[in-house]
C-alpha cells in the first residue's frame, strides 16, 4: 500500500470546497436492542448504538466478544434473533449493495490477483469499459501491481489479507467494514493499510472495523464500541475512551489485563 | 509362460499391423463411451450442481440416492435397460436392442450418477467456502453458479474423466444390451472376455493392452490435472 498518501488528494475530491461532506446515503446506523442467538446462548445481546457520522468507528472487544458476528449482522450476512438494524432507513439487505467488507479471514477465489478484484466488479455490474481501470487503479493504491497475475490464493497470509481489502475498496463503497484488517501484516504493510484507510475515510466512506491492536484503535479510531461478552459495555469518543474509560472491563483490557 | 509370451508377440504385431478388426472395435468402444460421457456430462453437471445449491424437499434423499447409484452393478444396469429395450418392453417399439445406441443408454445409466455425485460434492465444498463472500457481492443465483462452476472446473473435469474411466471399462452392462455381435456391437472389454474363452490369447491381448492405455492415460490424465490445478489455483 506503499502509493496510499500520493493519492489522499485525488480520493479527497468527493469532498465539498468548503470542507463539508455531501450527506451520507446509508448514515445513520441506528442500531436497537440487537441479540444473536446462536443454539443454546446469546452471541450478542441487547446491543444499541447510533452512528450518525460518515467517521472512522473502531468495534474493540477481547477474542469471543462478538465482533465479527456484530459487522456480519451489520451487513446483512447474519439475521438478527431480536431488535433491528437501519442503514439510513434501509434494512442490511438492501443497504448492503452499498458496502464492502473485509472478512477476518480471507475469501479468495481460485484466480489471480486481477481475477478476483474484477470478479467483483463484475457481480456489481460495474459497467465493462470502466473495468480495466478501476482495476489499474486499485492494483497501484494497494500497492499489488507486481502480484496481479500470481493465482491469489498461493500468496501469503499478509499478502491475500492486501488483495481482500483491495477487492473491497475496488467497489468503491459507501460504507467499508474491516474485521482485522492489519492482523497478518507486518509493521511496514500496516502502516500502508492505515494509511489507505484514512484516504477511503477522507473520500466520504463510512469506516467501521475490528482490531486487537490497541495502538491501531488509538491512531484510527474516531470512536469506539467496546464490546464485552456479548454486550456493549461502552461508547465513547476515541479521546474519552482511551483516556479514562468508564467501564472497569474496558480499562483492564487497554492495559491488557482482562482474562480470559 | 511359452504360450504367454508367444501370444504378447502376436498381440504387438496386431497393433503394429494396425490390425483393422482390433481398431473397429477400439473405434466402437471409444465412440459408444464417449458419446455415454457427453450425455453423462450433460445430464450430471446441472444436476449436481441443482442439487449442491437449490433447497427444495427431498433434496437429502437424492443426494444419498445418487451416492448410492454410484456403486451400480454394471451386470444389474445391464438387465434392466435389457428389460426396458427388449421386444416385451415398455420401449420395445424402438427395436434398440443390440445396437450400440442400448450400449450408450446403459453406460450412460451406469455413470450419471458418478458424475452427478462428483459435482454436487465439488459444488458444495465450494459454496461452502464462497457463499457469505458471494452473498456480500450481491450475487444472483445465475452469478453464483458460474463462479463456482467456473472455479470448480478442474474438479468438474476430473468427475466427468472418471465418468468416461468406468464407461470405457465396464464389461457387463455393454454384453448384456449389446449382444456382442461381430462387426457391430463388440467393444473392448466384451471382446476380451470372448476371445480369451475361444483361447485367441492374442487378440485379447492386443485390445487388453489398448484398454489399459486408455485407462491409465484417463488416471494420469486426472492426477495430472489435479496437481497443476491446486499448484496454479491453490
Ligand atoms: N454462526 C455461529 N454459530 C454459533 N456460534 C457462533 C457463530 N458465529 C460466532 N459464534 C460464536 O460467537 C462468539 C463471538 O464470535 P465472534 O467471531 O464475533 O468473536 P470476535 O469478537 O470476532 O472474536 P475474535 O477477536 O477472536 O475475532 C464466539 O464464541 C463464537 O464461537
Ligand atoms: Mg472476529
Amino acid at each position: 500500500m506503499r502509493q496510499a498518501g500520493a493519492t489522499v488528494e485525488s480520493l479527497r475530491r468527493r469532498e465539498r470546497g468548503d470542507g463539508t461532506r455531501p450527506p451520507h446515503p446509508l448514515l445513520p446506523l441506528t442500531v436497537r436492542g440487537l441479540g444473536f442467538w446462536a443454539g443454546e446462548r446469546w452471541i450478542l445481546k441487547d446491543v444499541s448504538f447510533h452512528l450518525p457520522d460518515a467517521t472512522r468507528t473502531v468495534i474493540l472487544g477481547p477474542n469471543g466478544a462478538g465482533k465479527s458476528v456484530l459487522l456480519r449482522l451489520c451487513h446483512g450476512l447474519l439475521r438478527p434473533g431480536t431488535g433491528t438494524i437501519s442503514w439510513g432507513g434501509l434494512t442490511p439487505q438492501n443497504a448492503a449493495s452499498g458496502q464492502a467488507l473485509v472478512a477476518q479471514r480471507p475469501v479468495l477465489l481460485r484466480r489471480s490477483v486481477k481475477g478476483n478484484i474484477l470478479h467483483a466488479l463484475k457481480v456489481r455490474h460495474l459497467p465493462r469499459a470502466q473495468r480495466a481501470e478501476r482495476v489499474r487503479a486499485t492494483l497501484a493504491l494497494a500497492g499489488l501491481e507486481h502480484l496481479k497475475d500470481r493465482p491469489a490464493r498461493t500468496l501469503s497470509g499478509g499478502e491475500q489479507q492486501r488483495v481482500t481489502l483491495a477487492r473491497a475498496w475496488a467497489l468503491r463503497p459507501n460504507v467499508l467494514m474491516l474485521d482485522e484488517p492489519t492482523s497478518s501484516l507486518d509493521p511496514g504493510a500496516t502502516r500502508g493499510v492505515e494509511e489507505l484507510i484514512r484516504a477511503v475515510d477522507a473520500a466520504g466512506t463510512k469506516i467501521i472495523m475490528t482490531t486487537h491492536d490497541i495502538s491501531q484503535g488509538r491512531r484510527l479510531a474516531n470512536d469506539v464500541l467496546f464490546l464485552h461478552q456479548g454486550r456493549l459495555i461502552e461508547h465513547a469518543p476515541a479521546g474519552e475512551f482511551f483516556a479514562a474509560p468508564s467501564a472497569p472491563a474496558a480499562a483492564q483490557f487497554i492495559r491488557g489485563e482482562l482474562p480470559f | 509362460m511359452n504360450d504367454f509370451s508367444d501370444a504378447f508377440w502376436a498381440a504387438l504385431r496386431l497393433l503394429a499391423d494396425l490390425d483393422p478388426d482390433l481398431l473397429e472395435i477400439v473405434a466402437l468402444s471409444l465412440s459408444v463411451s464417449l458419446s455415454a460421457t457427453g450425455i453423462a456430462a450433460l445430464i450430471g453437471l446441472p444436476l449436481g450442481a441443482a442439487v449442491a445449491l437449490i433447497r427444495f424437499p427431498g433434496r437429502r434423499a437424492i443426494t444419498i440416492f445418487l451416492n448410492a447409484m454410484m456403486g451400480l452393478p454394471p451386470v444389474v444396469v445391464g438387465l434392466v435397460v435389457y428389460m426396458m429395450l427388449s421386444r416385451a418392453g415398455p420401449l420395445g417399439e424402438l427395436g434398440l436392442l443390440f445396437t450400440p445406441t442400448a450400449m450408450v443408454i446403459a453406460q450412460c445409466i451406469l455413470i450419471t450418477p458418478i458424475v452427478a455425485a462428483l459435482t454436487r460434492q465439488t459444488v458444495s465444498d465450494l459454496n461452502e467456502e464462497y457463499e457469505e463472500h458471494l452473498r456480500s457481492l450481491g450475487a444472483d443465483t445465475t452469478q453464483r453458479i458460474a463462479t463456482l462452476l467456473w472455479d470448480g472446473r478442474f474438479r468438474l473435469l476430473t468427475a466427468v474423466l472418471a465418468g468416461f474411466g468406468r464407461a470405457v471399462a465396464e464389461v457387463g452392462a455393454v454384453l448384456i444390451v449389446g449382444g456382442n455381435i461381430q462387426h457391430s456391437t463388440r467393444v473392448m472389454t466384451t471382446t476380451i472376455a470372448l476371445e480369451t474363452s475361444k483361447g485367441n490369447l492374442a487378440f485379447a491381448l492386443g485390445l487388453g493392452l489398448v484398454l489399459v492405455t486408455v485407462a491409465a492415460s484417463v488416471n494420469a490424465t486426472v492426477t495430472v490435472i489435479t496437481d497443476a490445478a491446486s499448484r496454479r489455483y491453490g
